[in-house]
C-alpha cells in the first residue's frame, strides 16, 4: 500500500464511506428483486391462469 | 393477418410492454456487472497505486476519484428522471414512470455520498467540512428534493397516478440542476470551478485524469447496472400488486 501522506485518515475513510454506501446499495438492490421475485413467484402458483 | 405477417413493431413501441421489456434487456445485466467490476479494478489501480500525488493537495486528490463520479451522478441520475417525467407527461411510455421511480433511491446514495466524500475532501483542503455556499447547499438541496420524491412514491396506493403528480415535481425540481451546475460561477464559493468538463479543457495531467475517467466510468456503468436491475423488480412489484389486486376481488381460476 503507497503512503498516503498527513491526511491519509481522510482518504481512507472517504473511500470506507462510498464503498459500505455501495455495498448497501447493490444489497438492497438484490433483496428487494428476491423478495419480488418470491412473491410473485407465490403468486402466480396460486393464480396460474393469469401467469401463462 | 397472422402472427408470422403481422408488422414488426420498432424497439420503442416493444419495450412499452413491460414485460417485453424485462426480456429484451435482461441479457444486458451480467455484461454490464462484469464491465462495471473491471473498471472498478482498473479505476482503484490507478487512484492508488499509478498516479500521482497533486502538487498542491497532496495525496488527497485521491478522494477527488470518488468524489467527482459520484457528485456527476447526483445530477446525472436527476436528469435521467426529469427526462423520464417528460416520457411519462408527454408520450405516457409505460416504462418511462418504472425508470423514475427506480432511479429515485440511486440518486440519493449518489447525493449522499457526494457530500460525504466532499466533507472529507474539504477538512484537510479547506480547513472545514462544511460551508454553507452555493454548490453544497444546492447539493444539499437536490438531496432533500430526491428524498422527498421518495416519499412521494410511497404515499400513492395507484403508482400510474402517483407517476403523473411526480413527474410534474420532478420537472420542477429540475431547476435545481443547473444551479448546481453554475453555483461555482455564479456566485463567490469555496468550491473550486469546473475543471474537468471545461471548453477550453480539463486542466488536469492525464496521469489524474486516468483514473477519474476509469473510476468515472466504473459509477456511471454501476448507476446503470442497478437502474436496470431496479426496474425489473418495478416490473415485477407492479404485476404483484395486479395478481393481489384480482385475488382480492375474487378472481379465481
Amino acid at each position: 500500500m503507497i503512503d498516503l501522506g498527513q491526511h491519509a485518515v481522510f482518504i481512507i475513510w472517504a473511500y470506507i464511506g462510498v464503498a459500505i454506501g455501495i455495498a448497501a446499495l447493490v444489497a438492497w438492490t438484490l433483496l428487494d428483486a428476491r423478495q419480488v421475485n418470491k412473491k410473485l413467484k407465490a403468486l402466480e402458483a396460486r393464480n396460474p391462469r393469469r401467469s401463462a | 393477418m397472422s402472427l408470422d405477417n403481422a408488422p414488426k413493431l420498432p424497439w420503442w413501441s416493444r419495450i412499452a410492454n413491460p414485460g417485453q421489456f424485462v426480456a429484451m434487456t435482461k441479457p444486458f445485466l451480467w455484461p454490464l456487472t462484469a464491465l462495471t467490476g473491471a473498471l472498478f479494478i482498473i479505476g482503484l489501480y490507478y487512484a492508488f497505486f499509478n498516479s500521482p500525488a497533486d502538487y498542491q493537495m497532496g495525496d488527497t486528490v485521491r478522494i477527488m476519484y470518488v468524489h467527482v463520479p459520484n457528485a456527476w451522478l447526483s445530477q446525472f441520475v436527476y436528469a435521467t428522471m426529469s427526462i423520464s417525467a417528460i416520457g411519462t407527461l408527454v408520450w405516457r411510455h409505460p416504462m418511462a414512470d418504472v425508470s423514475m421511480k427506480a432511479a429515485a433511491p440511486l440518486g440519493a446514495l449518489f447525493t449522499t455520498l457526494a457530500l460525504f466524500t466532499g466533507a472529507l475532501w474539504g477538512r484537510p483542503t479547506w480547513g472545514t467540512f462544511w460551508e454553507w455556499d452555493g454548490r453544497m447547499t444546492s447539493t444539499l438541496v437536490l438531496l432533500f428534493i430526491y428524498l422527498g420524491l421518495i416519499a412521494l412514491w410511497r404515499a400513492f396506493d395507484d403508482q400510474l397516478r402517483a407517476a403523473r403528480v411526480i413527474a410534474v415535481f420532478t420537472l420542477v425540481g429540475a431547476i435545481n440542476i443547473p444551479i448546481i451546475k453554475f453555483s461555482v460561477d455564479w456566485w463567490s464559493t469555496l468550491h473550486q470551478p469546473a475543471s474537468v468538463f471545461r471548453p477550453d479543457g480539463p486542466t488536469m495531467p492525464g496521469s489524474i485524469l486516468t483514473p477519474l475517467f476509469a473510476m468515472f466510468f466504473a459509477f456511471t456503468f454501476l448507476f446503470a447496472t442497478l437502474q436496470l436491475k431496479a426496474m425489473h423488480t418495478e416490473v415485477k412489484r407492479r404485476r404483484v400488486a395486479g395478481l393481489q389486486r384480482r385475488l382480492a376481488q375474487g378472481d379465481r381460476p
